[in-house]
């Protein structure tokens, strides 16, 4: 291409570019900033909508059989006749709140929003690797999200079978369940599409100088989580269509022979077996709950270091044990199934590898830890985030070292406690991590700050309630209450002593809900009356703060090229305490 | 800074990839996760019954057989296409990958005719385990050859007008292409075996 028409070409995109109208700037964009944000509001408001099931479940739980005031009745007889919840209705609840947190909460705004936004910008990428499948995949997503909020409105509700699915319970399930595995199709779809970008992205469109190891924690905990969405969610895929022809072509895969419903044996084939769904489920959802906190662990340490001004202590073997995480979590699936009847030898071995990848964990978890030490720390609102997550993290994580014991495991299978564990990781630890990361990258998407003293309101509020909600879930799961009960345990003896813990969970689930709105409000305010900034608010090393805020249509004004590590604060000798990537060493 | 992607079209140094080769062979890999978990399935149930047919009470063995030197010679003709725009030469590449889609097509009519008659002998998944695995597996497996023919189909037409523009990164969608009927190839041999032989 000669000079003339290069410059003629660029013309033409220049124009082209000022000419994009409201649909295809903001709607079918194909701008990985774009993307990102389409992502992260979509995810933001499912969670928003998945909490609000569990508040309404709460309300049940705390007092069983009593009739909610106004909204009961609002929500129609079929549900709630007279304000009180029916049994089904609840069962729908349960089911939708797992999935819609999961798959349409957590990961789309953990992987698709932040991993979108600011993984390109990280590397020093124009866009992602393929623009056209990026939209696909938020697309996808969406249609995805779509079936499994209409699933609500079918005869027979939303499915009911808890967001794990299990057979045979499923396939004998109402319509919903149908909903919910051609929604589930559209979901896996779109982590496909995101995944491959991702990688190819990260392998293919570094800046010059950026080799894989000056790569930000960030985009190494991002590439990683990409191969487990990659290698881990077709098994599910594979699992629906499975459940799917056992549910409409009538099929037998995980159904025994001579299974009784309602009093009759079910004219089916049989001779499928329950126990393949399950091994098939968790091959993908154990990789899953590393798809769900590793990217807020790539967040924190970005936080973390930025804001204590050092190095991350152990940049090395934190990206070690991120790879051996990975790899280790494809086989530790079957330890969901211990009292699943396995036999002793597969229970030992799925209890050795459990407790193996608790290492890894640990390393990044202290790593995480001992960057604080001898640190000047600047208690902005993501650094509290950054803080709240270790050692809810911490907490999370531990309580999950019973669980991967198979003796332990009997008596604790199944009751509140694990409830209290995965929540523990999940909400305030990787929710934490999700916050954290808004706050802190909100000003390189819109050009302004968010509010630092509503910020510091929203992150108190929801530490103390977050702990208020689920500690509680350990003293009744070591009793022996067990979840998914309908009235929280009420009709069980033994659960009696500890029923009251049940009242204060759920008025922690609704003090949560109230300090979540300075948050919405600071998100929406911020947006307009934000204090404006520049480019590098936090005086940050990574590629990103190179980048206009925000940062215009192909991201960067001059080619980025890194000359150093991520973290390079407080060189000794250095003109400032940061040393950023994209400024080269003075000779 | 300009928009344009880097490595669509030329391979970059130091991982000697293009970003649309890397991209399939992780798309590749994603496949071999669903098909193996398929098969994986497959063992379980087959282990766990109490008695499992043999393929040839339900399938016929010369019908697949057939099917099976077609997809075969299918890829065959598929390297041919990419190897003639390689050479430059866009009407072979015309030739062979016209023969590829047939091929697939071939394929595809044949698997018809074994599908309705095994209607027509009133064998339907709902029947037994066996064929609840023989449609799903196949019928999964005739999707991925649509999808196939669907990409050949449209670099065989409209989306052959890349070659006057710009040959290189035509021939490297062909290659990809390429890839993914490989895949549906492989899925093939590892089927017949076990649906029909075994």
């Amino acid at each position: 291409m000669g000079l003339e028409t290069a410059v003629a070409h660029g013309a033409a995109h220049d124009a082209q570019h000022e000419e994009l109208g409201f649909w295809r700037k903001y709607v079918f964009s194909v701008d990985h900033k774009m993307i990102g944000i389409q992502y992260a509001i979509t995810g933001l408001l499912f969670l928003l909508f998945g909490f609000c099931l569990m508040m309404l479940m709460r309300w049940q739980l705390a007092y069983p059989g009593a009739a909610l005031p106004i909204l009961g009745t609002l929500l129609g007889e079929a549900r709630m006749p007279g304000g009180t919840m029916l049994p089904e209705f609840y069962n729908e609840l349960g089911a939708m709140h797992g999935t819609i947190m999961v798959f349409m909460g957590v990961v789309p705004l953990a992987v698709g929003g932040f991993g979108n936004f600011v993984l390109p910008l990280q590397i020093g990428a124009p866009d992602m690797a393929f623009p056209r499948i990026n939209m696909a995949s938020y697309w996808s997503y969406f249609v995805g999200g779509c079936v499994m909020l209409a699933s609500f409105f079918v005869p027979g509700g939303a499915a009911q079978s808890g967001w794990t699915s299990y057979a045979p319970l499923s396939v004998i399930a109402g319509s919903g369940q149908t909903w919910w595995l051609i929604g589930m199709v559209f979901l896996i779809t779109s982590s496909l599409l995101g995944s491959i970008n991702f990688i190819v992205t990260t392998i293919q469109l570094r800046a010059p100088g950026l080799s894989f190891w000056r790569l930000p924690f960030f985009v190494w905990a991002q590439f990683v989580t990409s191969f487990l969405l990659l290698l881990a969610f077709p098994p599910l895929e594979g699992a629906a269509v499975l459940q799917l022809m056992d549910r409409l072509a009538k099929t037998s895969f995980f159904l025994p022979s001579g299974l009784v419903v309602s009093g009759q044996v079910l004219e089916v084939s049989g001779g499928g077996n329950p126990l393949l769904w399950q091994h098939l489920f968790w091959f993908l959802a154990h990789p899953e709950v590393y798809v769900l906190i590793l990217p807020a662990m790539g967040i924190v340490a970005e936080v973390i270091a930025n804001n204590t001004r050092k190095p991350l202590w152990g940049y090395r073997s934190m990206v070690y044990s991120l790879m051996f995480l990975g790899f280790m979590s494809f086989i530790v699936w079957a330890h969901h199934m211990f009292i699943t009847g396995m036999g002793t030898t597969m229970a030992a071995f799925f209890q050795t590898t459990t407790m193996i990848i608790s290492i890894p964990s640990v390393v990044i978890l202290s790593a995480l830890v001992l960057s604080l030490y001898g640190g000047s720390i600047r208690f902005t609102t993501p650094m509290l985030f950054a803080l709240g997550f270790l050692p809810m993290f911490g907490i999370g994580g531990l309580t999950g070292l019973p669980l991967g014991l198979t003796a332990a495991d009997i008596h604790l299978h199944d009751t509140y406690y694990v409830i209290g564990h995965f929540h523990y990781v999940v909400a305030p630890g990787t929710i934490f991590g999700l916050f954290a990361g808004i706050y802190y990258w909100f000003p390189k998407a819109t050009g302004r700050l968010m509010n630092e003293t509503l910020g510091k309101i929203h992150f108190a509020g929801s530490f103390v309630f977050m702990n208020v909600i689920f500690m509680p879930m350990f003293i009744m799961g070591l009793a022996g209450v067990s979840r998914r009960l309908y009235d929280g345990g009420a009709s069980y003896a033994h659960a009696q002593p500890v029923l009251q813990w049940n009242v204060v969970s759920s008025w922690g689930a609704w003090g949560l809900a109230l300090f979540q709105i300075p948050f919405i409000f600071n998100f929406f305010w911020s947006i307009y009356r934000g204090k404006k900034t520049d480019a590098n608010p936090w005086h940050a090393t990574t590629l990103e703060w190179s980048a206009p805020s925000p940062p215009p249509h192909g991201n960067f004004l001059t080619p980025p090229a890194a000359y150093r590590g991520p973290y390079e604060y407080s060189v000794p000798g250095a003109a400032s305490d940061y040393s950023p990537q994209w400024e080269a060493a003075k000779a | 800074m300009s928009m344009e992607i880097p490595y669509t079209v030329d391979v970059r140094p130091d991982t000697g990839l293009t970003n649309g080769k890397l991209g399939i062979w992780l798309f590749l890999a994603s496949e071999v996760m669903l098909f193996g978990a398929l098969f994986a399935s497959y063992v379980m149930l087959r282990v766990g019954a109490h008695e499992w047919p043999a393929g040839a009470t339900y399938l016929n063995i010369p019908l697949a057989t057939l099917n099976t030197v077609i997809l075969i010679s299918s890829s065959v003709t598929m390297v041919l296409a990419w190897a003639s725009l390689a050479k430059r030469d866009f009407s072979r590449f015309r030739v062979f990958m016209g023969i590829t889609i047939l091929c697939g097509l071939g394929f595809l009519v044949i698997k018809y005719f074994e599908y309705t008659s095994k209607f027509h002998h009133g064998y339907f998944p709902a029947t037994n385990t066996f064929l609840g695995v023989y449609f799903t597996l196949t019928g999964l497996h005739g999707l991925h050859v649509i999808g196939g023919m669907a990409v050949n189909g449209y670099l065989w037409g409209p989306g052959s007008a890349l070659w006057k523009t710009d040959p290189v990164h035509f021939t490297n969608r062909v290659e990809n292409a390429g890839l993914f009927w490989h895949l549906v190839d492989l899925v093939w041999i590892f089927l017949f075996p076990i649906l029909y032989l075994l």
